[in-house]
């Protein structure tokens, strides 16, 4: 007797099995990763975050039980009762029907949402008045500039700030509109050319939390990314001293030394900043510190020698439409100003 | 038997257009235009479903590379482009174009040129859209074209010129189409149709195309300040010469609200006369109803700057324009209580058109959810921009749009071709629709809530993205499969359905007294009404008439006509008491003539601004030919 049974579980099994296919593993992220991920609102990591995803959970159970309740009522309208007991609702009792479901019961749950929404709104106004820490971010097609006025540091696609501080983040664009967002953090807000605009942002936890451009502002809108690091007050301080200090001199007649020539003899100097170098061109990211930092190309790839030297070579086909001109060297040029890229750490 | 032959007959010659081609070019009735907006809206409706699809296949997985990112940029740009303002508004008008004179017991519209002249502008301005995408120029700087993006400087080209020309150019035919509509309404009602007794359908054009009237002239007013200044360096929009980028912003969703509400109501208005049909019974609340959808207009023009929580505009001001935005709730809840308290306890037989209704309030009501969730400006904050809004607007654009219009395909259809469409087929590409869109569109508000931003060609892998989007892309092959088999079934219903009674679904309203199809004069004999009802003879419990033929709404002989003139009987506005005949503009070269010239003012305007001053002289000389009065129509 229980053989067939045992048959019978393994059968499922191997059904089971068979069916896990992309329904099943959806299913099972619904469940286990719909509220997490590096770039989810509702796994939120700040002050700002959490606010809003309080609201959103009131609205969703409010939202749940008017959409299940109003389904039932039109299913009961439509299934139950004949035409015989049509009368035991007179015109009267559907009119009042209309007037309490269609006008005061919506009024009431409005009300409550109205409510709810504007406290987390000032809860968030309330953030912006104790902030210290100033951050200056320009968006740029398609990458982030990122200053900090008060400790003259400046770097690209990568923002640090410590945890448990209200940091205010200054917002300005300087070619079409973008819209500064790291989900985990903050709502966005949008960053006009020719305007400021100011969020302020406070981390709970040490962590990285993802960043991207929201408002779609050209053909490389997709790629457009960047990482928030908070870190404990010590760490961030000694990552802003690092940061404050010019680009590394390299020793003599070493491969570094001469893919520094490389560089300074090539077009990159243009477009580029490395800090103690008579590189000082504006138009791309300040690479300094570039070999400190986790992606490349705006928070698309991670930052190795592999990437660096896809990156280098031929940036249009990681990402078609991005300002960086293709550079043609040979592979030893290459392989010297790979190593002196790296060395910028 | 013999004289009813002859005025037929009389009829016949003086309404019918002329045979060939030049009959089709200079064909004016309201019932063969609207045939022509419904096959070319549908068209535009496919192709527009095609780039969906080629853009989701794109996203089926991150960093896929089947298209590149200008055209991805291209495809969704023209998407939502074309499903606004090509299908969507183009085929809503339509359903009014072919109903109202039917519903109000009319021979015609009541500027019929002007409806010729709109679908020609309609027809050209469309092929421009679609031409300049198949060419590698379309739109790409999104529906919504932001500057500065959308400035010669950022997004050089012709796709931005494509739109700005195209659209001012597409407005005409949406404006004319509403005010014929709003004077037909006023003034063609059969007598006895008071205001107060007009179907809520009409009711839902009227409006409609009020809000047409006032949203459309901020969008060609944007758009052509914005082709000024991609064209001769106007700087409206260019902050260093005094202009502001957020001017465009407020412009455009001043109009780009209100059109989603103009989109809405005709659906609410399908929605209600399929109801009172099926549960045969009067709408409920009626007055209610009515006065929701003119609550709805007047709040729709309050709501723009929900598009703009996350610009950076003072809190408090948000906080308004918050609540306005929540308060659409009450309108929307009075009306699908009035459908519910209609419906209740009336066991309605569940055919393909109750089917839709159905479906429409789930998607409908999940959408306006949502849309409360997103008008909350701490919540908006997150998912601005985000693909729980792309979510959100598909349900709600799909739900009151798209579900109502296939409703109102499958409940008129018998009407317009005089065939019943098939119930099984039917049936089945419900299904395929509905499970199609719920698969397509829901798992995107989780993608958004994982961080996914709209309009990206492409994105990493990494966040937890990939699954959701594997969803939505096989369920917009479901979705289309659905589409797919509706157009099939439409197709073998006309050519070989069971032939259908005029009034097939026992409904109430005038439309449904008229012959199926309706001859091109409508009526033998004019309805005159006294009640919303006309067909039932108790409106509350919705009897049919039990005199089939309708002898006591139709009046052979209470207004004597010219046997050769097109005429109708012309009422007063509010009672409807017979005022006097209205005589109707005949067929005519000119309407085609007219929307030539002006296409040649607005798209030439792209190529060279010399081309305007030529094409305005020739449409002076087009309209002149126009309004020349014939013998005829003395």
């Amino acid at each position: 007797m229980a053989r067939p049974g045992q048959q019978q579980t393994r059968k499922s099994q191997t059904f089971l099995n068979r069916i896990r296919g992309p329904g099943t593993i959806a299913l099972v992220s619904l469940v286990l990763t719909a509220c997490s991920g590096q770039q989810s609102i509702l796994d939120p990591a700040g002050k700002g975050a959490r606010d809003s995803a309080s609201i959103w959970w009131l609205m969703f159970w409010l939202g749940t039980i008017v959409f299940l309740f109003v389904l039932a009522l039109i299913l009961m309208a439509i299934f139950r009762g004949s035409r015989e007991r049509e009368a035991a609702l007179t015109q009267q009792a559907r009119q009042r029907m209309v007037i309490l479901g269609g006008v005061i019961v919506p009024v009431v749950i409005i009300a409550v949402v109205f409510a709810g929404s504007t406290r987390s709104l000032l809860g968030m106004g309330r953030l912006r008045d104790n902030s210290d820490v100033v951050i200056d971010v320009v968006a740029h097609q398609y990458w982030w500039e990122v200053h900090y006025p008060h400790d003259e540091v400046t770097t690209a696609n990568e923002i640090h700030i410590p945890v448990d501080r209200d940091v205010q983040v200054r917002l300005t664009a300087t070619d079409v509109i973008h819209s500064f967002w790291v989900p985990q953090l903050h709502g966005k807000i949008d960053m006009l050319p020719g305007k400021s605009n100011t969020i302020t942002i406070r981390a709970d936890e040490p962590g990285t939390y993802r960043g991207q451009c929201a408002q779609f502002c050209g053909v490389q809108h997709a790629n457009m990314a960047f990482l928030v690091i908070a870190s404990d007050e010590p760490d961030y301080r000694d990552w802003i001293a690092h940061q404050q200090q010019p680009a590394a001199e390299p020793s003599e007649g070493t491969l570094v030394e001469r893919g520094r020539d490389i560089y300074m003899s090539s077009a990159c100097v243009y477009c580029h900043t490395i800090d103690g170098t008579p590189s000082q061109g504006t138009l791309g990211p300040d690479l300094t510190h570039l070999g400190s930092r986790e992606t490349l190309g705006a928070g698309i790839l991670p930052n190795n020698t592999g990437n660096l030297a896809g990156w280098v070579i031929d940036p249009q086909e990681i990402k078609p439409g991005n300002a960086m001109p293709a550079v043609d060297m040979t592979g030893e040029d290459l392989q010297a100003l790979l190593e002196y890229l790296n060395s910028l750490d | 038997m013999a004289a009813i032959t002859t005025r037929a007959e009389t009829l016949l010659a003086t309404w019918e257009a002329e045979a060939g081609i030049v009959g089709w070019l200079t064909q004016v009735n309201h019932k063969a235009i609207a045939t022509r907006y419904f096959i070319t809206s549908i068209f535009f409706f496919f192709l527009a479903g095609v780039s969906a699809l080629i853009m989701r296949v794109q996203l089926a997985q991150p960093e896929l590379s089947i298209i590149s990112p200008e055209v991805y940029n291209q495809l969704f740009s023209t998407h939502g482009t074309a499903m606004m303002f090509l299908f969507a508004i183009p085929m809503l008008e339509a359903v009014g174009m072919y109903l109202i004179p039917l519903m109000i017991g009319a021979r015609d519209m009541i500027f019929p040129r002007l409806n010729a002249f709109g679908y020609w502008v309609y027809l050209i301005a469309g092929l421009t859209v679609w031409t300049s995408l198949f060419l590698g120029n379309g739109p790409n700087a999104a529906w919504f074209n932001y500057v500065p993006l959308a400035n010669s400087e950022f997004t050089p080209g012709l796709g931005v010129d494509v739109w700005t020309t195209a659209i001012t150019f597409m407005e005409i035919a949406a404006l004319v189409a509403a005010v014929e509509m709003i004077a037909t309404i006023f003034k063609l009602r059969a007598p006895g149709m008071s205001l107060n007794r007009m179907p809520i359908l009409v009711w839902s054009m009227l409006v409609m195309s009020f809000m047409i009237i006032f949203a459309m002239p901020a969008v060609m007013l944007a758009s052509v300040m914005l082709f000024l200044d991609r064209s001769v360096g106007t700087g409206f929009f260019d902050p260093a010469m005094g202009g502001d980028p957020l001017l465009w912003q407020h412009l455009f969703w001043i109009f780009g609200h209100p059109e989603v509400y103009i989109i809405l109501i005709p659906g609410l208005g399908i929605v209600s006369a399929i109801v009172s049909a099926f549960a045969r019974r009067g709408n409920t609340a009626y007055s209610l109803l009515s006065a929701s959808f003119v609550a709805i207009g007047f709040l729709s023009f309050g709501l723009w700057v929900h598009h703009m929580y996350t610009a950076g505009l003072p809190w408090m001001s948000l906080s308004f324009f918050e609540a306005a935005s929540m308060s659409i709730a009450i309108p929307s809840g009075i009306a699908i209580f009035s459908w519910i308290a209609t419906l209740w306890g009336t066991r309605p037989q569940v055919k393909t058109p109750l089917l839709y209704v159905l479906g429409f309030f789930f998607v409908f009501i999940l959408g306006g959810i949502t849309g409360v969730m997103v008008a909350s400006i701490p919540f908006n904050h997150q998912v601005h921009d985000t693909y729980f809004v792309v979510a959100h607007f598909h349900y709600v654009l799909i739900g009151s749009a798209v579900f109502p219009l296939f409703a109102g395909l499958h409940f008129w259809f018998p009407k317009v071709s005089g065939k019943l469409l098939g119930e099984g087929m039917g049936k089945v590409a419900f299904w395929l629709t509905f499970i199609g869109f719920n698969l397509t569109f829901f798992p995107m508000h989780i993608s958004g809530f994982l961080g996914m931003p709209r309009q990206v060609y492409t994105y990493r892998a990494g966040l937890g993205w990939e699954n959701w989007n594997l969803l939505s892309t096989i369920g917009a092959f479901v979705m289309g499969a659905g589409a797919l088999v509706t157009l099939i079934n439409i197709l073998a219903s006309i050519r070989r359905g069971e032939d259908s009674v005029p009034n097939p679904w026992g409904a109430g309203t005038l439309e449904w007294a008229a012959p199926s199809p309706p001859p091109p004069y409508n009526w033998d004999e004019l309805p005159r009404v006294s009640g919303r009802y006309p067909l039932w003879v108790d409106d509350e419990h919705g009897r049919l008439d039990p005199d089939e033929d309708h002898q006591h709404i139709l009046e052979e002989d209470a207004f004597p006509q010219h046997p050769h003139r097109r005429e109708t009987p012309g009422t007063r506005l509010l009672d409807s008491r017979l005022e006097r005949s209205a005589i109707l503009a005949g067929a005519s070269i000119f309407p085609l003539l007219a929307a030539l010239s002006i296409a040649v003012a607005a798209i030439g305007s792209m190529l060279t601004l010399w081309l305007v001053p030529v094409g305005v002289g020739l449409a002076y000389f087009s309209i002149v030919g126009w309004l020349w009065p014939r013998e005829e129509e003395w």
